[in-house]
């Protein structure tokens, strides 16, 4: 078995134990990825050598008997929207294709002091618009388990780069499922906390009051691990939560009993394959073995969820993106005056669903249509809300599939822009209301795609997350599991 | 016909924080080009705002201020609109619910008090600086930008339509501004931009109700400036209605050097502004007892001030509010009396004397090389009789160039008075002698004559010799 | 259709964006059935509902009045498409 097929935590033990040295490891990555990234392209920028560099550290710090922290040695991905310092963050799109920032985002302070092995940034749907990395203005990301199907998005390089490994770990964003949604496609594990949890100051926005940087992991126990370094209060994002982070570790625990599980019927939609119905419905059948008590509740909202998010988060975007401007940073396509320079920068450098999504959102703000959509979609977010906030007084998780279907193939969704928001009926009401939601594999469909179970939890519960589907990740081997690409396993 | 102007203001305060409103770049005037920037004003991608806790207070002082309701619930907004000197392409301002709303100020012209309703005061973000190639900015082929005013933190003052001519334009910006400084929250240097108005100008036939087209002329800087334009556009408004033409609802820019306001191209659809909640920005729930506690900060204001001025030391009501149209002069002048002066004597010095020695060299009471306590020194001479109000002026310019104190000035320069009677009777004897047809004139009924001898002893005395004494002598002498 | 030719092209205008040639079709097709399929919110009473802007309450969270660095001039300029004498330099301004 090679090194790139092992969890974080595995290596960070092989580490410790001098098994092995931290420049092996990434060689091992880096040669993986020399033998796969030709296929999967995951990546946007390999940063290979500061990885090795800064591999040879840890490997001194090591050697010189100093203790390492837990990511410390362990090469991980960093998906292209969240910026690090004199390292190019493009967002997958072509407005910032030489953007280099002169700052890191508070998640990557956090991570630096770690000392992990940086491999570079990962490939993503363009500004996180997207559910299957094909809105990239680069090139498209294929799924390990498949290369014709999506690796789904808009954090499918995060997704595919574990899933292949071609990274052990990685950062994503989840906005309406982000970061699920392709965990779920790729077989990986993938987790969008609460609200608030980790800062969101350095990622680039897409829809503010709903991103969410995520840790996207092997396992449940690396997830842990790393929300442990990631999550905390920055006074650089006044949204992020002043509530103590507990140890999530502490979570890793198997113990479900007792534990109440509401399955709401509105996410088991029509039109959901089959095959991902029933690989849920097993996994919740294990839960009930293992102790847990299963209720079925209504969410009545829900069908709502996909226009409410859909107005919000387009005219949020339409905002945030009106800095790519061509004035101070970012391409700039000259025109004969200001007015002139800037359309023909936005028209020349954004993709076609970022400028869908743009228009659309300032249709929803403009003059005379604000009241009917704008501010009618905030207050059915409100209703979305409180449909939670009800399922919760009798239940502590939700259960659900994090995607109606497995991967689908490339190219299969692009036409119908409508049809593709439609795919989100499971992931974004948890973003509309700010809750947590992790994604663990949960089995395959007949053509050998991964199939992800999505758990909810109230605001800040990650904790009873991780405790519960650790618990169902113990007693199963999915996790462990890696698509075969022909490398030289 | 006859008509009548309806006038608003909206008052743009730069506030006097450290750091701008929502990040931690210095707010410092006159630094070099883009050196006061960071990721957050600059507004590259990734960054969050977070809000100055001064900028917040000193809304809410503003609004306790100026008589307003400080709004328990008060958010952010964003506000759109593409302009090179705003990086990302909208105002970080306040839409539905500002920070204050519903407040009032009173104001004097000739002699008449009047109200002035305000609608609201709101906290915003300022924008950068263009600086054209060209001479203006029709005629600039490219503009540079600099972000060092980006984010500096603005409260904007919006007043109902209630003023009626420049003059109450003018007293009401004169009352904004003498407030903000009362309590402390802006510099209100005009020159340096602290205080800028945006004008709304519109007539209406005189005893109607409903209001006419009005114009707006943006980033008002003087006080002049303010009134001319004003004076200008109501004018040029007069004209169009009684031509009958019809007046188009635009923004104008006023033009200082010509006095007049021109007519700039507007495309309407580039003013749908698309406010929407800052997600980015929690709310800010006010508690009563913030507000008491910031109400308890506040320092006597100038209508306060001005009141006690006339019941404690009986200035006149015109003293008293050019003593109390700013708070450097009111301090000083408390300073000064604190000295024991005579209140009166003091306030006439100061708006006097003070005032227009301050004018000539262009500087601020606060630069004043004459300190309240040497001033408060020299009154008490006065007072004791030791010099003249006219030697007084003599030493209060030497006093201007010299730092002794008006005492040592005053024996240096051998000013004191002579009260000496021997000294003022050869004086006055010798004037009488000299003078027989004054002399004459007066015995005669003139009794007005008797000025031109006390001007010889004063003449004689260089200034010197007590004039009540000098009158009191003469009038003896002649009467015998 | 809901979406008319002149809503396109405002609110391309209010995204300074054009409309290229030929492709006014497609973008008010797609629009329209998007937003066709958000009607479906209509049917929701939202009567004495409040909206929500933020994703979980708070309120309050203010920063202290102290200055921090600022970037270096050539680190704030590192990105500019243009620039000139420390400054950001931008094509011809027509006032609007």
């Amino acid at each position: 078995m090679r090194l790139y097929e092992k969890p974080a935590h595995v290596l960070h033990d092989m580490l410790v134990n001098k098994e092995i040295t931290s420049v092996e490891l990434t060689q091992d990555v880096l040669k993986r990825i020399d033998e796969v990234e030709g296929k999967v392209e995951a990546y946007l920028t390999i940063t290979r050598e500061e990885a090795l560099q800064q591999a040879e550290a840890v490997d001194k710090k090591i050697a010189a008997g100093e203790e390492i922290s837990f990511l410390e040695g362990i090469p991980g991905a960093i998906k292209d929207n969240i910026c690090t310092k004199g390292v190019k963050t493009t967002c997958a799109s072509k407005i910032l294709e030489h953007f280099v920032p002169p700052y890191d985002a508070t998640v990557m302070t956090k991570i630096k002091e770690e000392n992990p092995v940086l491999l570079g940034k990962v490939n993503m749907d363009e500004f996180a618009m997207g559910g299957s990395t094909e809105n990239s203005a680069y090139h498209v990301t294929h799924n390990p388990w498949d290369l014709d199907c999506v690796p789904g998005g808009s954090s499918g390089g995060s997704a595919a780069a574990v899933a292949a490994g071609t990274a052990i770990w990685a950062l994503g964003s989840d906005t309406g499922g982000s970061i699920r949604q392709p965990a779920s496609f790729c077989g990986v594990v993938g987790m969008k906390p609460t609200y608030g949890r980790v800062s969101r100051y350095g990622l680039v926005a897409y829809a503010s009051s709903l991103d969410q940087i995520g840790p996207l992991t092997r396992d449940v126990t690396d997830c842990a691990n790393i929300l442990n370094i990631i999550a905390g209060h920055d006074d650089m994002d006044s949204t992020s939560s002043t509530a103590a982070v507990p140890d999530y570790t502490k979570a890793l625990v198997e113990d479900v009993k007792g534990l109440k599980i509401g399955l709401p019927k509105e996410y088991f939609v029509k039109g959901m394959d089959p095959e991902v119905e029933q690989a849920v419905r097993a996994a919740i059948e294990k839960y009930k073995e293992l102790g847990a008590e299963v209720v079925e509740i209504s969410l009545p909202h829900t069908e709502y969820a996909i226009s409410t998010y859909y107005l919000i988060a387009p005219a949020e975007a339409a905002t945030n993106l009106e800095r790519y401007d061509g004035v101070s940073y970012g391409e700039r396509v000259d025109g004969e005056d200001l007015v002139q320079m800037m359309t023909n920068t936005r028209d020349e450098k954004f993709g076609e669903e970022v400028k869908r999504r743009i228009m659309i959102g300032n249709y929803a703000l403009s003059a005379g249509y604000y009241d009917a959509y704008y501010l009618k979609a905030l207050k059915v977010r409100t209703l979305v809300q409180q449909d939670y906030m009800e399922a919760f007084k009798q239940v502590d998780v939700i259960m659900a599939p994090t995607a109606p279907t497995p991967a689908f193939k490339i190219g299969e969704m692009i036409a119908d822009p409508l049809q593709m928001y439609l795919q989100d009926v499971c992931t974004v009401p948890l973003n509309l209301a700010g809750l947590p939601g992790i994604s663990i594999p949960c089995g395959k469909s007949s053509k050998g795609l991964p199939i992800g179970l999505q758990i909810i939890g109230q605001p800040l519960a990650e904790e009873t997350l991780i405790r519960t589907a650790y618990t169902y990740e113990q007693s199963q081997d999915y996790h462990k599991e890696m698509a075969d690409l022909g490398g030289n396993n | 016909m006859k008509y009548e102007a309806v006038i608003g203001l909206e008052i743009h305060c730069e506030l006097k924080t450290k750091t701008k409103i929502f990040c931690g770049c210095a707010t410092g005037f006159g630094a070099e080009q883009n050196t006061h920037v960071c990721p957050v004003c600059l507004g590259l991608p990734g960054v969050l705002p977070s809000v100055n806790k001064r900028v917040v207070e000193f809304g809410i002082k503003a609004g306790l201020a100026t008589n307003c309701t400080i709004n328990k619930y008060s958010k952010f907004d964003r506000k759109n609109y593409y302009y090179p000197d705003l990086p990302k392409n909208w105002q970080t301002s306040q839409y539905d619910l500002p920070i204050a709303e519903h407040g009032w100020v009173d104001i004097d012209v000739d002699g008449e008090k009047k109200r002035i309703r305000l609608t609201r005061i709101h906290m915003e973000e300022d924008a950068g600086k263009l600086v054209h190639s060209g001479t203006t900015i029709k005629d600039s082929a490219t503009s540079n930008v600099d972000y060092n005013r980006t984010g500096v933190p603005l409260l904007e003052i919006v007043s109902e339509p209630d003023l009626r001519s420049a003059e109450e334009a003018r007293a009401y910006m004169e009352k904004i501004k003498a407030i903000m400084e009362y309590i402390d929250v802006s510099n209100c240097r005009m020159e340096e931009g602290n205080l800028r108005a945006d004008i709304n100008v519109s007539l209406r036939p005189v005893g109607t109700q409903e209001l006419g087209t009005r114009t707006e002329m943006k980033n008002i800087n003087s006080f002049k400036n303010l009134e001319d334009a004003i004076n200008y556009e109501i004018e040029r408004q007069e004209e169009v209605l009684e031509d009958g033409g019809h007046i188009i609802q635009e923004t104008r820019t006023f033009d200082p050097a010509r006095g007049i306001t021109l007519s700039m191209r507007s495309k309407e659809n580039a003013h749908d502004y698309r406010y929407m909640p800052e997600p980015d920005l929690p709310p800010i729930v006010t508690s009563e007892e913030t507000i008491e506690k910031y109400r308890s900060e506040l320092p006597e204001l100038p209508d306060a001030r001005r009141a006690r001025l006339e019941q404690e030391y009986g200035l006149s009501d015109y003293d008293a509010g050019i003593i109390t149209s700013s708070r450097a002069m009111a301090e000083y002048f408390d300073a000064v009396v604190a000295t024991g002066a005579d209140p009166k004597l003091a306030a006439n010095w100061i708006m006097g004397d003070l005032a227009k020695n301050l004018n000539e060299d262009g500087i601020d009471i606060k630069q004043s090389p004459v300190s309240a306590e040497r001033l408060g020194k020299m009154i008490g001479l006065i007072m004791k009789d030791t010099i003249s109000g006219k030697i007084a002026k003599k030493v209060f310019k030497e006093m201007w160039t010299n730092e002794d104190d008006p005492e040592k000035i005053v024996k240096d320069k051998g000013l004191v008075q002579i009260t000496d009677t021997g000294a003022i009777e050869a004086a006055v004897d010798a004037a009488i002698a000299a003078n027989p047809k004054a002399v004459a004139e007066y015995k005669g009924g003139k009794k007005k004559a008797i000025g031109a001898l006390v001007g010889q002893v004063m003449k004689a005395t260089r200034g010197k010799a007590n004039p009540q004494m000098v009158n009191k002598m003469l009038a003896e002498k002649l009467a015998d | 259709m809901k979406v008319t030719k002149e809503d396109l092209e405002n609110v391309a205008v209010l995204s300074r964006l054009s409309v290229p040639e030929g492709k006014a079709e497609t973008y008010i097709q797609q629009m329209d059935s998007i937003l066709t399929y958000m009607d479906n919110l209509s049917q929701v009473n939202t009567e004495n509902v409040k909206p929500t802007t933020y994703a979980l309450p708070m309120q309050n969270v203010f920063r202290e009045d102290v200055v921090k660095p600022s970037l270096p001039r050539e680190e704030a300029l590192a990105n500019a498409p243009l620039q000139e004498d420390g400054y950001f330099k931008v094509p011809k301004v027509l006032e609007d």
